[in-house]
């Protein structure tokens, strides 16, 4: 029977090794040859060139700060919210995505008209007579869009991985005697940690990859090295290039799948 | 008491941090005024010319078919895979959630330029088809991701049970498996459905010419300025899934909806 | 939850049906494949066209020239049409990727388009074998007259620190090498290194005073005072004044760039006969006029100029200029190489602190 069943995953795995694993192979051929299709480091090493290695500086350093802030939003609130009792987590869920059936672009672009220096933040700031801000086009407004834009995907997995805390564990942690402070730091937290690292790479894998956020909100006055790549792809048209860097990153997708895989044995702290 | 009013302060600042921007586009489609930056007056005029616009309207089909659809093939092939690999060894399971990783975590770009890659080699035509595929490819994660924790919780004796009381397989699957995992495969229906809904990158690179979603209509709009019936239409479909969902939260049937997430 | 998602589909399937519907026409003459830039043509004279012809039109939408290009050259799509610019003409021309065209099934093409356009046209696609032009402009500098002390005259206002924060400079790599190279008095096709590497020092030097790099929202960050100059293709200042009367625009005493964008037929174009009464439909006056009309982009069709009821505008020196009294170049392409070295620097640029 049980053979049987495992029949049951050859759609996938068949759909997998088509549309996903072949299309990773083509990425790697392409990032291991050149124009004429000769083997070469090249395009990989050129992560090395002074712009690009400051390209992938800035974006990791960017979309750590974004994962920091998410974290440190998304914590407090996953708590207040695994608290509130509400009858059916799917609508909180609902709620969270919601947002993202308003298109991505359309989003984004609207944050625009809210940072600019004529934007409707500064408008209402002068209105009550404070100073305005000049946010838009530095790495601040880069930061806040990510933050924006991958909050939710912070949010559901901690949250999930809280409201799946058995309360008589909390209960029995107070019975001994455990303040709330180390309730938290020895119960509450350390049963949290998969959902905590399913959110830090859902936030910061995205953030690190992408380049629309920082064409928009950062006027394209700082180079990441997603923007690095879609110029590769689409402006350059250096294929091979763009398949090399892409290996790069490639490297923290593994990284963040491993770490997962450690922390999160049994898909604890999942999306949803 | 005060500690409860902190923490609603809290969570009204997030929601208004999540929901100022929907705010602004929704001002933004009863703005007279062509141009983003200028307050041209209150008018429902993009309301009027948006049910005009062929385009946008078979955009906006285009968009929802092929959401449903790649959400729909999604679910289905997701969730066999979870059943099956339920009855696998930790390690093949593991290589498979790894494969399974993958499209979530690659670059968008990457997963856009590769499938093209792809298709060519194919020989396929480029237009819904490619589309869809590529949408289903990205789709299948999100269901798996979330029908697989609600497969680890299941009490592997209860379908021993049915068996043993003389269901069949399918029966046993359907009658005791099903309802158990149904939330799991509820939320990875919505949450590939609103991926699918949202992606411009990879679209943008599996489409063929005659055919375009809403994403894509917007990014080749955002040159000349995007049109206001654009507003319109995003304010019609956000305002049209709140009161659905407020309306399915409090309805009076409350307590049974509950029963079937829990 | 169960009934929200039902609810959910029938609403999804609801609209999908109701806009779906009405997609299948006949084509009983065949059908066109063309592929534009995004918002470059009023819809109202691919109807008629349809109307008048029975030939489908499949219509698709481009951001770039460097965008099209790989999907063009990857012949993911049957493209017949294209409307690329110069230098991308060159280049496709230079890879043996476009058909000659048969003039004699062009005849608004010959008549109504104006000699000089295909004199200029002659630097990119010598002997007017390939493209029929269809916008044409120039680059300039659009200005706000109440946020800038006195008039902009040149590209050297650009580096001026009293404009800090306030100059918006366009983003892809040749319109910003362009300015570079005029700045400092080189020609806008140069591949001399040492040359790119002045403008390239010009450039990192001025970005502290630019507010930020963009190509579509000069426009609109014009319009609403969010900057004072910008980089500007002519054909966006004439809509721009009349949502903002501040706004003035003026060609950089240094010289500039005259652009034209042009129909081309793509050499494995399966309809190729299709493709060239499309092109020459897009010729005739009163439809060229309606496309000027919709894009404010300068039309080279001087029958459809003549059809300009308001003389300002049929006279603009925007939308019209004497070429003449000014220094102007045309993009030519500059092969693969120079392509890298301009990527690089641009890179360059771009990665350059603040």
């Amino acid at each position: 029977m049980n053979n049987k069943r495992k029949l049951l995953s050859i759609p996938y795995l068949l759909w997998a090794i088509v549309f996903i694993i072949i299309p990773l192979f083509m990425v790697v051929y392409y990032g291991i040859t050149d124009k004429t299709g000769a083997f070469t480091f090249a395009n990989i090493a050129a992560i090395a060139t002074a712009e690009h290695g400051k390209a992938l500086w800035l974006s990791v350093l960017l979309s750590f700060m974004s994962t920091v802030v998410c974290l440190l939003l998304a914590y407090p609130l996953a708590m207040i919210l695994s608290k509130m009792n509400i009858a059916s987590n799917s609508f909180l869920v609902l709620i969270f995505i919601l947002p993202m059936w308003m298109n991505f672009l359309l989003r984004t672009l609207a944050w625009l008209s809210l940072l600019e220096k004529t934007g409707v933040i500064n408008n209402i700031l002068k209105f009550f007579g404070l100073p305005t801000m000049n946010i838009i086009n530095t790495p601040g407004a880069i930061i806040l869009g990510m933050v924006y834009n991958f909050l939710p995907f912070m949010i559901m997995p901690i949250y999930n991985a809280l409201v799946k805390i058995d309360p008589n564990v909390i209960n029995a942690a107070r019975d001994l005697g455990a303040g709330p402070f180390k309730t938290f730091t020895k119960v509450i937290f350390p049963l949290s940690i998969p959902g905590v690292i399913s959110g830090i790479t859902m936030v910061f894998v995205p953030a690190l990859t992408t380049f629309v956020i920082s064409t928009i909100l950062g006027g394209n006055k700082i180079l990441l090295i997603g923007n690095v790549i879609e110029l590769e792809f689409t402006t350059t048209g250096n294929w091979h290039l763009g398949s090399g860097l892409s290996m790069v990153l490639m490297v923290f997708i593994v990284i963040s799948m491993i770490l997962t895989a450690i922390f999160d044995k049994d898909g604890e702290g999942s999306m949803l | 008491m005060i500690k409860t009013t902190a923490q609603r302060i809290y969570v009204a600042l997030i929601f208004i941090f999540l929901y100022a921007p929907i705010a602004t586009l929704i001002v933004l489609s009863f703005n007279a005024s062509k141009t983003r930056s200028k307050w041209g007056g209150f008018t429902f005029k993009w309301y009027a010319s948006l049910f005009e616009d062929e385009k946008i309207l078979q955009a906006l089909g285009n968009t929802l078919l092929i959401a449903f659809l790649s959400a729909s093939i999604a679910t289905v092939i997701g969730t066999i895979a979870c059943i099956a690999m339920q009855n696998m060894k930790r390690k093949s399971r593991t290589i498979i959630m790894g494969i399974t990783n993958i499209p979530m975590l690659n670059a968008e770009i990457v997963t856009g330029i590769s499938l093209m890659l792809l298709f060519i080699i194919l020989g396929f035509k480029f237009g819904f088809m490619t589309i869809l595929l590529a949408h289903i490819t990205f789709n299948i994660p999100y269901v798996i991701l979330s029908v697989m924790p609600r497969m680890k919780q299941l009490n592997p004796s209860t379908y021993e049970a049915a068996l043993d009381l003389g269901a069949s397989h399918t029966q046993a699957f359907f009658k005791v498996v099903f309802p158990d995992i149904l939330p799991g495969i509820v939320s990875g229906f919505i949450m590939a459905f609103t991926m699918s809904l949202d992606d411009f990158v990879i679209t943008h690179f599996t489409k063929g010419a005659g055919i375009d979603t809403l994403s894509t209509k917007i990014y080749t709009e955002v040159r000349k300025g995007i049109k206001p019936e654009m507003y319109a239409l995003s304010t019609i479909i956000f305002v049209t899934v709140l009161i659905l969902l407020l309306l399915v939260n409090y309805a009076p049937k409350k307590k049974q909806d509950t029963a079937a997430v829990k | 939850m169960k009934k929200s998602i039902a609810i959910l589909l029938c609403t999804v399937l609801l609209g999908t049906i109701l806009t779906g519907c009405g997609s299948e026409n006949d084509t009983p003459n065949g059908e066109v494949y063309v592929y534009n830039w995004g918002e470059y043509i009023d819809e109202e004279t691919i109807d008629l066209f349809e109307k008048e012809t029975g030939i489908k039109v499949i219509y698709d939408e481009f951001e770039t020239n460097e965008a099209m290009y790989p999907k063009v050259e990857a012949g993911a799509s049957q493209y017949d049409v294209v409307c690329p610019s110069d230098y991308m003409i060159a280049k496709m021309i230079d890879n043996d990727m476009l058909a000659e065209l048969n003039w004699d099934n062009l005849p608004n093409a010959k008549a109504n388009i104006g000699s000089q356009y295909y004199e200029s046209s002659e630097q990119f696609d010598p002997g007017n074998k390939y493209s029929v032009p269809y916008c044409w402009g120039t680059v300039g500098i659009l200005y706000n007259t109440q946020m800038v002390d006195g008039p902009i005259t040149g590209w050297a206002d650009l580096w001026n620190e009293k404009y800090e924060d306030n100059i918006l400079m366009q983003s892809s790599v040749r319109d910003l090498f362009m300015v570079g190279l005029k700045l400092n008095g080189y020609s806008l096709n140069s591949t001399d290194p040492a040359e790119l590497e002045v403008a390239k020092n010009s450039l990192i030097e001025q970005k502290p005073l630019v507010q930020a790099y963009v190509i579509d929202q000069v426009r609109d960050k014009m319009i609403g005072n969010e900057a004072a100059i910008g980089v500007i293709y002519s054909g966006e200042a004439i809509y721009t004044q009349r949502q903002n009367s501040n706004l003035e625009y003026v060609i950089p005493k240094e010289g500039s760039n005259v652009w034209i964008d042009s129909w081309v037929i793509l050499k494995d174009s399966p309809n190729k006969e299709n493709a060239e009464k499309f092109i020459d439909f897009m010729c005739r006056p009163e439809i060229a006029l309606m496309n000027f009309e919709y894009i404010t982009y300068s039309t080279p069709n001087d029958a459809a100029r003549a059809l300009i009821e308001d003389e300002d505008i049929r006279n603009s020196e925007i939308a019209f200029p004497d070429l003449s009294k000014y220094d102007l170049e045309t993009f030519s392409f500059l092969g693969e190489e120079a392509d890298e070295l301009y990527n690089n620097l641009y890179k360059e640029i771009q990665s350059s602190s603040n």
